[in-house]
């Protein structure tokens, strides 16, 4: 189950900012992912959304700071 | 019912992401082409959307895609529909790039001449406003206006839009959408709003009565209705006012997409990426059950339940036929049956005489496309497909890929908004002839009919009864004109493109002229179908383009048509007559058009370069078809004062 969650991040990730999944990891960031400027960060939130089936919070957005705390936060959210 | 499509599985599993990849990788576009397109019918949404862009980028160069430079100007975040509406266009086999203006800085980007907006010269823009930038007290504040400042708001941002859109179409040739404002789903004033003598949503209407008004008398200007498209798609799922107030976004991630593909029923006519017949099925889409074994009397089709449904869809495709749209009949069944019911049944809409090419057999049907097109003479990426079985439109997406199919969902109370929904149907202008049009070539299958009665082509002539009318450019007929060098394919000498501007420009120059011709048979008036500009200097008369609509192709037409141009060159003292033919995909039938009526090729054409042609004026004259009468004015009767200009 968490692998799917990670997974579909990872894979959601990838297509928006254009880079292979295998270059992504939990710690990746804006820091570390060419692309992942403040429209990617939307267009990453939108695409979630949409693929996910959740809704995401201003508060959520400001606190997705890499990718492993964006499948944490999905995972809270699904089960939620 | 041994049909042996009916083995092949409907569609096929959708396809992974790394197998796309593996088919870019290996070059094989094409497949990757079609793997795409079925990931994206699958599964369409911001999600994917990124991922088919990214794909496309790979490919660009080994696809056939046109080229179309899109500005959106904007007072809100849009960013995100700019990969939707990309991935849409890609997949239409356009390669759209997107230069999104800066946030709500719509206004100095028009009105700033000096602004990157002109100087990237797009092929298109769109102007999306947000009631709440441009008149903030008639989004949030309005319910302390009293009714002259509600009056003083509506007159403001109206002057504002005609001035956006004035500024804008002199600085620019591309083609403008504009969004209308949308009115609030909840008015300040609550149910009392229409109470009111100009209420909130009545004021927001207002202004977009007047920016529809400036739009239709500035050229190439169209506006989107964005209340209707979101009335369409429901207010409460439209609006996402946690977005709007955090990041200024005002529309659901779920519904970016439905306000792209609306987009694209502009972007679609645009850049030319359109059909110009639908041919359609009958069983189960023209009409509910198998004429087979149904009859006459048991296909569903009416004005109540279920027929009401099919009644819908030959509402559309009536729709369709009037603005200029070709209907054709492609179907497996019994000839004699179908058309009696087509031609009886009292409650069908389109009749025998609206189908301009009549395809009912048990021949596979990408066969019958390829012949339709080959009767109608238009290219097989001018069709439109649409039948109710999805193996059928599998079967035909395989073999012709060039095929526009269209896809209707299993309840066919969804066929006939499916159907207004495409895209490859839209039209941004609608002449008299385009009004015709679907009569037009149904009339020809009629003399086409005629044709294989009659005995030799010269008989075949004169019982057409033509009469040509060739007149010179006017005011009236300019936009025609223009409209016949965008639109002309096959009978096109030099495929030169000019819009209106342009040529009346050109007619101002001395030397040019232009000529229109109009012919009109037993079987009716087929409006203007050709054109002829040439220009003279001192003994040589050359011509600049010369093009025939397809329907009229194979008549002798063209003759008259050069004849005369021969002639009023003859009068005006010029020597020689000089053409060429600028070969292109499309125009091989007015390939030997200059040799087959004896001129003599200059230097030494090769047969795919552009090859030039001189008929010496003084010793040869290109004789008039008899069988063609002449009606009006010809150019050697014409003044100095009118000949071919356009004022």
């Amino acid at each position: 189950m968490s692998d799917a969650i990670e997974n579909q991040v990872m894979q959601t990730a990838s297509d928006v900012f254009g880079v292979p999944a295998a270059q992504l990891s939990l710690a990746s960031s804006p820091d570390s992912v060419d692309g992942w400027d403040s429209v990617q960060h939307l267009n990453l939130v939108l695409a979630l959304e949409q693929s996910a089936g959740v809704q995401i919070d201003p508060e959520d957005i400001e606190q997705m700071k890499t990718l492993g705390d964006v499948v944490r936060l999905i995972r809270a959210k699904q089960v939620g | 019912m041994n049909d042996p499509l009916l083995q092949l599985t409907p569609s096929s599993p959708v396809p992974s992401r790394d197998e796309i990849d593996r088919l870019i990788a290996a070059g094989d576009a094409v497949a990757a082409l079609d793997a795409i397109q079925s990931f994206w019918r699958a599964t369409p949404g911001p999600a994917t959307a990124s991922f088919v862009v990214g794909r496309f980028e790979k490919l660009r160069g080994s696809l056939p895609l046109i080229p179309c430079k899109l500005a959106i100007l904007r007072s809100f975040t849009i960013e995100p529909a700019v990969p939707l509406v990309r991935a849409l266009a890609f997949l239409a086999g356009i390669d759209l790039d997107v230069q999104l203006g800066d946030f709500n800085n719509y206004s100095q980007e028009i009105l700033n001449p000096a602004s990157s907006l002109y100087a990237r010269k797009p092929t298109g823009a769109i102007l999306v406003v947000h009631v709440a930038d441009v008149a903030p007290e008639l989004w949030e504040g309005f319910a302390d206006l009293d009714a002259a400042a509600v009056e003083a708001a509506v007159g403001r941002v109206s002057s504002e839009f005609d001035r956006l859109i004035t500024t804008f179409r002199a600085g620019s040739q591309a083609h403008l959408i504009v969004h209308t404002l949308q009115a609030p789903a909840e008015p300040a004033a609550g149910a009392l709003d229409a109470q009111m003598p100009l209420g909130q949503r009545d004021a927001i209407a207002r202004i977009n009565t007047s920016i529809a008004a400036t739009a239709r008398r500035t050229n190439n200007v169209y506006i989107l209705d964005y209340n209707a498209l979101v009335a369409r798609r429901g207010e409460a799922q439209w609006e996402d006012h946690r977005k709007w107030l955090t990041v200024r976004m005002p529309i659901a991630a779920g519904e970016l997409l439905s306000l792209a593909r609306q987009w694209m029923r502009f972007l679609h006519p645009i850049t030319g990426r359109v059909c110009k017949a639908v041919a359609v099925d009958l069983d189960n889409t023209l009409w509910g059950g198998v004429i087979g074994e149904d009859g006459i009397e048991g296909i569903k089709l009416g004005p109540d339940y279920p027929g009401a449904a099919w009644r819908d869809m030959q509402r559309a495709l009536l729709d369709l036929y009037r603005r200029g749209i070709i209907l054709a009949i492609c179907s497996k069944n019994n000839p004699a049956e179908a058309m009696e019911a087509i031609s009886r049944h009292p409650n069908m809409l389109l009749r025998p005489e609206q189908f301009a090419a009549v395809r009912i057999n048990w021949n596979d049907k990408a066969s019958n496309l390829r012949e339709i097109a080959a009767e109608l003479n238009i290219g097989i990426d001018a069709i439109a497909f649409l039948d109710d079985n999805p193996i059928e439109r599998d079967w035909v997406r395989r073999q012709l890929p060039e095929v526009t199919v269209i896809d209707l969902p299993d309840d066919p109370m969804g066929f006939a908004p499916a159907l207004r929904q495409c895209p490859f149907l839209e039209r941004l202008s609608l002449s008299a002839e385009d009004r015709e049009r679907g009569r037009m070539y149904a009339d020809q299958r009629l003399r086409t009919e005629l044709q294989q009665s009659a005995g030799s082509l010269e008989d075949f002539y004169r019982s057409l009864q033509m009469v040509v009318d060739i007149a010179p450019v006017t005011l009236k007929t300019l936009a025609r004109a223009a409209q016949l060098t965008q639109k002309t394919n096959q009978f096109n000498l030099t495929t030169r493109r000019y819009s209106e501007e342009q040529l009346a420009e050109l007619l101002r120059l001395p030397g040019w002229h232009a000529w229109t011709i109009r012919v009109v048979d037993r079987f009716g008036d087929n409006g203007i179908v050709g054109l002829a500009i040439v220009r003279t200097a001192g003994s040589i008369c050359e011509i600049d383009n010369f093009l025939l609509s397809c329907r009229v192709i194979g008549r002798t037409v063209e003759t008259a048509f050069l004849s005369t141009l021969a002639a009023a060159a003859a009068n005006q003292d010029a020597t020689r007559l000089v053409g060429r033919f600028i070969p292109t995909k499309k125009n091989v039938p007015a390939r030997e058009f200059y040799r087959d009526h004896g001129f003599a090729p200059i230097g030494d054409p090769t047969t795919d370069g552009p090859a030039e042609w001189m008929l010496d004026l003084t010793t040869r004259k290109i004789p008039w078809p008899q069988w063609i009468e002449q009606a009006g004015d010809t150019p050697n009767q014409q003044t100095n004062e009118t000949r071919g200009s356009p004022r």
